[in-house]
């Protein structure tokens, strides 16, 4: 009784989980793949022509 | 809570930006931490940055992705725009409010004082322009002759990482001043630019160029840590209106992709709480702070 009358006060709503449910599917799938390790080889070096320098 | 904020952004700020050693090693971070996504606009070429940006990781992605299949790596971005989503899932753009380090420098320099001017809400949908058409298309289509692409929005407008990255790699290492050209003006112009608007509209960047900021605002309507509003105890009163720095209509419209979750209608506007915050619907604070206080004294100018 008291969990019915909870749930008419608060109503979780579903929409943000599935949504955060999705980005992680998609981030362990880019993980499974090895985009990390590409990640970082990338973000380890500095780009200058990324930041309008050579 | 605008002095808890702040103090959270500089948390952030340092967070991101952890590798204090730099002045002495004169180049940027090169350790593990490096894996870890950003969660605001963080040029990862800054020299203290410790974290990637998602934006220039992304793009360099994308930019890479012909070269990446040919050879059966199927690098398509995925961990990347992940690694954004689930943050944009949890907080939506509370990140840019409360993380981000650029919208913090922003914040600064709107404080110095100036005539206010609002900006004109159609300018908002330019960063949904950068994000679909320079952070995602242009990498994909505009290769060259070995099918690799530019991160476009990095090195054609993103002043956050002139500011953060450019500008110190130049004083980092002078012999670099001999390289620049009129990619680095074009740059700094932006950078001149954006600069000169934040002091005289709140949040320029953020709200008109910011593809992760628009990133964000594509998920703010979903995330799961919002703000809302209770429609019985709102007399329309418009008191938030005037507190916003994103000029968000709350009460008109309390999912508005453009609300920052900065909690200034809640706590320095609302005396009905009508405004609160939940987490999946639980709600867990209500505007009951601000209840009795004379509105005129916390009206902040805006626009």
């Amino acid at each position: 009784m008291a969990s019915e009358k909870k749930s008419e006060q608060y109503r979780i709503r579903k929409a943000p989980f599935i949504v955060l449910g999705f980005f992680v599917l998609l981030w362990i799938a880019g993980v499974a793949a090895g985009e990390p390790a590409r990640v970082l080889e990338q973000a380890v070096q500095v780009c200058l022509s990324c930041i309008g320098i050579g | 809570m605008e002095l808890v904020r702040k103090w959270v952004q500089v948390f952030f700020g340092f967070l991101m930006n952890a590798n204090w050693a730099f002045p002495f090693t004169r180049s940027i971070y090169q350790g593990p931490l490096k894996v870890l996504c950003a969660p605001g606009l963080n040029c990862y070429s800054c020299p203290a940055s410790t974290t990637y940006c998602p934006i220039g990781s992304l793009q360099n992605i994308l930019g890479g992705i012909r070269i990446s299949l040919a050879n059966s790596q199927y690098f398509v971005g995925l961990s990347v725009i992940g690694a954004m989503g689930v943050l944009g899932a949890m907080f939506g753009r509370m990140i840019c409010g409360w993380a981000c380090p650029f919208g913090f420098i922003q914040e600064l320099l709107h404080k110095i004082p100036s005539r206010k001017f609002s900006i004109p809400r159609p300018l908002n949908y330019g960063k949904y322009f950068m994000l679909l058409g320079v952070v995602i298309l242009l990498p994909l289509l505009l290769v060259d002759e070995f099918g690799g692409s530019s991160p476009w929005f990095c090195k054609l407008i993103c002043p956050a990482g002139t500011l953060e990255a450019g500008l110190p790699m130049l004083l980092l290492q002078p012999n670099l001043a001999n390289t620049i050209g009129i990619l680095f003006y074009n740059k700094l112009s932006i950078l001149i630019l954006v600069v000169l608007w934040s002091v005289v509209a709140s949040r320029p960047f953020c709200r008109t160029i910011c593809p992760l900021g628009g990133f964000y605002a594509l998920l703010n309507r979903y995330r799961l840590v919002k703000l809302t509003l209770d429609p019985k105890r709102c007399t329309n009163c418009k008191a938030c209106h005037h507190v916003c720095p994103m000029e968000v209509k709350f009460n008109e419209n309390p999912d508005d992709p453009e609300c920052i979750s900065c909690m200034a209608c809640m706590h320095r506007a609302c005396k009905f709480e009508a405004i609160g915050i939940e987490i999946g619907g639980i709600p867990m604070k209500s505007s009951s702070r601000a209840k009795g206080r004379d509105l005129q004294e916390t009206e902040a100018p805006i626009g």
